[in-house]
């Protein structure tokens, strides 16, 4: 994957590292405690997080085929970011967008195509962030369960992300992880995808679903809110009882602050 | 069917799809077999990934030199005594092909596995001009016995339960004799190979595919796991190679790399159990071997690829593991596409042979999860090739006007940060508040395609961004 090894990243490491919190659209509306759950960790982790004025990374038009909305969407998120130390994002989908599709969105264009490498190159998802380049290991979290993890498909196979939110688990008190058998398949999420083929993506998320079920565990993880909302959603209508919730809310210590994705508040909820 | 089902009715397909259930059952052995045996033939050859590079590399010489090898080919192939035909489009090579039946006086016609074929529609071309072809391939005799097309690159029948086959051949094969129904597979095959035995001696041609088409030698080469590629080709008088012409490639060494690449993506074997080299017809002293030998060398639409964003989907040796990997695929099936080639391969193949309004639905039809192009032994990158058919869709204004107009409105907002926060806030509110008994919804207007088979997790309250502001104007 990317050099995290790149010459002056322990200065930058020692003197605070500035990061840009790009807090994902999903995280911002749906689920902001992920947002919260990533700033801590990374305070922890001795950053100091910003949170500049910021929408979407532009992948839904990227993938509708919408070039020129993304283009301009693509130099926007850079005009905000690029002067942080690094930017991180608790999604692989959008952190890959990012680093890996803002570059050859823009490869026509000299002086931004420029600007999206340098910027591409010090960009990371959230777990990845904290343990290749932070080497984050004092993490002082507890959580009461068996947990599997969804390894969703951009951070798997755009970024190589497998082995960091594993590692940060393992250093959770209490939890201990059952691997399902197929991990490394997709969710069906996808995007506008789930809901243009709805049918074809809910035969997609039964499968995983099976899987999650088969492991036991009683709650399943993940570092992107899309597939989250896919599997909850559909964990649901099944009215199967294993929670979804975001990677960073356990690593963080935030369930507390709100209930699995799709379960009621407390206080609302029945006798 | 006994054509292809139309793209363009995609989700009606899906659907059918999805309810059968023996379909979902044939679906699931597939993958249970074909995924796991392809890691472990990976895992097994530790130079594979350079191997890959190698094929990638040498896949993109050809192509870039397309004209030259395709020329030292004719002239090496002639060299040996075979004739090459070249055929613009499908109409050329079908005339092409039956000119060498009528002139070889052909009633019959066995044929091995040729997805070209299939692209030519060439066995109801046959049929209507008097000349009864006759698939050799388990997996394609059973789909024509069944009047359906292939569902898959290397297993056609794939979409076949064992006693689906079984009903089909007692239908099929009671008045030539065999009233019992067999159940056991092996039985199964042996009937099927008594009646074949005896199409093969009549045969007057044999038409086969070609996986690599070798320019130094002027060879074609084809693999199978079940001999009848060598039964086509050597028992009948004239031998009738029809290959598109990306499957040139310069040498025998070149064509080991790939055939090396070929059989461990697609089966997990090490090499497929027969692999062929036919150069010329019979020569003096041969044993055996036709007394003529043709290759069809097929563009139909590739030409115009070469040095567009599509060209690497020319890099496909046809292996399937993209379909043998693809969600999409394991959840519908080949059928479903609607069209020859299926999958992810198919999906950026088939707009550019059938049109790109067509053939709209496959490239769409995808969560783009990447795991084609990390299996894919030519490292095509599938999903970047199918969301550019997405960009021309939406360029051309093929893409349905709607969604169009909603993505280029919600882009209006996304470009305008405070007001997309604004837009926000009070969506995130409204939801909130509508599931804020069960922290879901299980309805929601217009989001029917949701919530017809997912509740709607609803969100906490809040956007992220204003509880942020507002904290840190407090600090």
């Amino acid at each position: 994957m990317r050099g995290v090894e790149s010459p002056g990243c322990e200065e930058l490491v020692e003197r605070t590292a500035n990061v840009g919190l790009f807090v994902t659209c999903l995280a911002d509306l749906f689920r902001p405690t992920v947002g919260f759950a990533a700033v801590r960790l990374l305070e922890e982790a001795g950053c100091r997080v910003h949170v500049p004025l910021q929408s979407c990374c532009g992948q839904p038009a990227y993938n509708a085929g919408d070039r020129t909305d993304a283009r301009a969407l693509a130099c926007q998120a850079i005009g905000a970011f690029e002067g942080f130390d690094y930017v991180v994002a608790p999604s692989g989908s959008c952190a890959g967008m990012l680093s890996v599709h803002y570059p050859e969105l823009l490869k026509d264009d000299p002086a931004w195509a420029v600007r999206a490498r340098r910027m591409a190159a010090k960009t990371f998802e959230l777990t990845a962030f904290l343990v290749d380049v932070m080497k984050f290991e004092g993490l002082a979290a507890r959580f009461d369960g068996t947990v599997t993890y969804h390894d969703a498909c951009s951070g798997l196979r755009e970024l190589g992300i497998r082995r960091q939110p594993r590692a940060l688990l393992a250093q959770v008190e209490g939890l201990s992880l059952a691997e399902g058998q197929a991990t490394d398949e997709c969710c069906g999420f996808g995007g506008t995808f789930c809901v243009k083929y709805a049918d074809v993506s809910v035969a997609i998320v039964d499968r995983r679903i099976d899987d999650i079920l088969a492991t036991g565990a009683d709650t399943v993880l993940a570092g992107d809110l899309g597939c989250l909302l896919n599997i909850a959603g559909r964990l649901h209508r099944r009215g199967a009882h294993v929670q979804a919730r975001h990677v960073a809310e356990v690593l963080a210590e935030l369930c507390d602050e709100a209930p699995a994705i799709g379960m009621a508040p407390p206080e609302e909820a029945g006798p | 069917m006994s054509g292809h089902a139309d793209p363009r009715a995609f989700k009606t397909n899906a659907r059918r799809a999805l309810a059968d259930r023996e379909l979902n059952a044939a679906l699931g052995r597939m993958t249970a077999g074909f995924v796991p045996n392809r890691a472990r033939a990976v895992a097994a050859l530790p130079e594979f990934d350079d191997l890959s590079r190698r094929g990638r590399e040498l896949k993109d010489h050809v192509l870039a030199n397309l004209d030259h090898y395709l020329e030292v080919f004719e002239r090496n192939c002639a060299a040996a005594g075979g004739q090459v035909h070249w055929c613009a489009g499908a109409a050329e090579a079908r005339a092409a092909i039956l000119e060498i039946c009528r002139a070889a006086g052909a009633r019959t016609v066995t044929k091995g596995k040729s997805m070209v074929a299939e692209e030519l529609g060439l066995n109801g071309f046959l049929e209507a001009n008097g000349i009864q072809p006759i698939e050799t391939d388990l997996g394609e005799y059973i789909v024509q016995l069944a009047d359906e097309v292939p569902s898959h690159l290397i297993a056609p029948a794939i979409h076949k339960t064992k006693e689906q086959i079984s009903d089909l051949f007692l239908r099929h094969h009671a008045a030539l004799g065999f009233e019992q129904r067999q159940t056991e597979p092996q039985a199964i095959i042996g009937e099927a190979r008594q009646i074949l035995r005896q199409k093969f001696l009549d045969a007057d041609v044999g038409i086969t595919g070609a996986n690599f088409l070798v320019a130094e030698t002027g060879s074609a080469v084809i693999v199978t796991n079940e001999g009848n590629g060598d039964l086509t080709q050597t028992l009948p008088r004239v031998h009738v190679a029809v290959a598109s012409i990306e499957k040139v490639v310069p040498t025998l060494e070149d064509a080991s790399v790939l055939l090396r690449l070929l059989a461990r993506s697609a089966t997990g074997q090490e090499f497929s159990a027969y692999t062929t080299f036919s150069t010329g017809p019979r020569r003096e002293g041969d044993p055996d071997g036709p007394e003529a030998f043709h290759v069809i060398l097929v563009d139909n639409g590739r030409s115009a690829l070469l040095g567009g964003e599509f060209q690497e989907i020319l890099r496909c040796i046809r292996c399937g593991a993209c379909m043998n990997h693809c969600p999409v695929y394991r959840s519908v099936g080949g059928h479903a596409y609607g069209a020859v080639y299926v999958g992810p391969m198919g999906a950026v193949l088939t707009p550019a042979l059938a049109g790109l309004e067509a053939g709209l639905h496959l490239p769409n039809a995808s969560s783009f999860c990447g795991r084609c192009e990390s299996v894919c032994p030519m490292q095509i990158p599938l999903p970047k090739l199918m969301r550019h058919w997405r960009e021309r869709a939406f360029e051309a204004a093929v893409a349905p006007a709607v969604e169009r107009f909603a993505v280029r409105l919600w882009a209006w907002a996304a470009r305008r940060p405070r007001l997309y926060g604004q837009g926000a806030r009070i969506a995130v509110r409204t939801l909130a508040w509508l599931g804020r008994k069960r922290g879901r919804l299980s309805q929601l207007p217009l989001a029917g395609g949701w919530t017809g088979g997912r509740d709607l997790p609803v969100p906490e309250g809040r956007t992220f961004q204003a509880r942020w502001r507002a904290e840190r104007r407090r600090a």
